[in-house]
């Protein structure tokens, strides 16, 4: 399988990449890992007139905290480099449970977090993480940079905010206030499969209160999915096992599951149910064994 | 170095965009000269001739086409030719010399660590990928490095044990 033809160019700098792209207007691409873009290219899904490869632009495969603790995802910044990270190990136990779960390992060397989300698949794994954490996407454009909460950046299935002239150079995770936990849970057939379905769980605790509560939804749904009611019901309280069931109760809740040939609806919803309480009791005993 | 295409299209030939790039392939420089949309895959397969590198699925799934990229593995069919620009390529036939083979091959030899073979090359060079970074790898450490290959025939197992046979053989030559 071929793309349809296509310009090709590469350029070494931002700049020189967003002059590109205004000059492509509708029908020019960014190019960062391709591992969603070349598929859909030689499906003929995606026929771009101009390819913008921003792999030769320099100083945009990092993640590094700053001093407050933000974290920064700069947009040529692989899956894999993530799975590898200490610092995400470290500080990040929801980013951490999902690197090693996006695609395959191969496919882990060239994707990138920031081109997954631009991508806006509702089967990614990462928009649901960083929507949980409550991140955000910088982009930048001819007029500056301007920073999009993720939850407004997807706006439908393959659908972001961006302008064409507009580069997602970067995904920020907000500090946390109080101590993180969570996790995310993937139900796949096999290794690189789409997921059956997946819950990103991001949890800020305070003594034994939760202070802060994401929760989203990969694959069971039109879109990524924000349980924001199951998340509010959590914070303020501590993570009892009532808590625990009743927020698993309003995540099951707002799941749009169809039948396919990865599971029937019911049984998707009974698996974020599952997943939900699963997260939640690993951090309720995270904490218990911290105590 | 000459490539020539399947011509699908009745564009003008100034219209078809070439870019001309220079890369390495197993140790050897090259410049060659390749429309836009050229696949690396097909640029190793066709325009220089290498045929180890398979193309199973063409959809990023088999592994099957996976070459190291400046020592990292990559679905060669999810990556274009002019992306190889500046850059070090490694295929199956990187791996031996002209008079011995590599510990990998030997291993798959020895381990039985292949039936109809298609998938080899491309497990290989996941293989090869995993020991450079950890020489010592457990039986899971594999199978997890080896989960975006897939196998047909022969269910794995000795293709774990081919790999890990490979990792000790290489361990006691630098030891």
């Amino acid at each position: 399988m071929y793309p349809s033809r296509f310009r090709y160019e590469a350029p070494r700098s931002l700049g020189e990449a967003i002059d590109l792209l205004r000059m492509g207007g509708d029908y020019a691409k960014v190019l960062a890992g391709g591992q969603s873009l070349v598929p859909l290219m030689k499906l003929r899904f995606a026929s771009p007139e101009l390819i913008v490869d921003i792999n030769n632009v320099p100083g945009l495969d990092y993640h590094r905290a700053d001093p407050d603790g933000t974290l920064r995802i700069g947009a040529l910044c692989r899956h894999a480099d993530l799975e590898r990270s200490a610092l995400l190990a470290g500080t990040q136990p929801t980013m951490a449970a999902a690197a090693p779960l996006i695609a395959d390992p191969i496919v882990r060397n060239r994707g990138t977090l920031v081109g997954s989300l631009c991508h806006a698949d509702p089967q990614g794994d990462w928009a649901s993480v960083v929507l949980a954490l409550g991140g955000s996407v910088v982009a930048q454009g001819p007029a500056g940079r301007r920073t999009i909460p993720v939850a407004d950046f997807v706006t439908g299935p393959f659908q972001n905010l961006l302008a064409p002239d507009e580069i997602a150079i970067e995904a920020v995770i907000p500090a946390a206030r109080g101590a993180r936990s969570g996790g995310y849970l993937k139900l796949e057939r096999r290794v690189g499969d789409f997921a059956t379905a997946g819950v990103a769980i991001a949890l800020e605790t305070s003594g034994d209160l939760v202070t802060r509560a994401g929760i989203a939804l990969t694959g069971v749904g039109g879109s990524t999915i924000g349980a924001t009611e199951a998340a509010a019901s959590l914070v303020g309280k501590p993570l009892t096992a009532r808590a625990i069931e009743e927020a698993a109760d309003l995540t099951a809740a707002v799941a749009r599951p169809r039948t396919d040939h990865r599971g029937s609806a019911e049984f998707k919803r009974h698996i974020v149910r599952t997943f939900v309480v699963r997260i939640l009791s690993r951090a309720d005993a995270a904490e218990e064994r911290a105590a | 170095m000459t490539t020539v295409y399947e011509d699908h299209d009745d564009e003008p030939a100034s219209d078809i965009p070439v870019r001309r790039i220079k890369f390495t392939i197993n140790g050897a420089k090259k410049i060659a000269e390749v429309e836009t949309r050229l696949l690396l895959a097909h640029l190793i397969r066709q325009g220089l001739q290498l045929t180890g590198t398979h193309t199973g699925c063409d959809t990023t799934n088999c592994g099957a086409c996976t070459v190291l990229v400046d020592g990292r593995a990559v679905k060669s069919c999810t990556m274009l030719a002019v992306q190889a620009d500046g850059h070090s390529i490694t295929t199956v036939e990187g791996l031996a010399t002209a008079s011995e083979l590599h510990p990998l091959q030997e291993g798959f030899r020895e381990e039985h660590g292949l039936q109809c073979g298609f998938c080899t090359p491309g497990m290989m060079m996941a293989a090869k990928a995993l020991l450079d970074e950890n020489p010592d790898p457990t039986e899971e450490d594999v199978r997890w490095a080896l989960s975006g290959n897939l196998c047909r025939c022969t269910g794995y197992q000795n293709i774990v044990k081919s790999v890990l046979w490979a990792a000790e053989k290489l361990r006691s030559q630098s030891g």
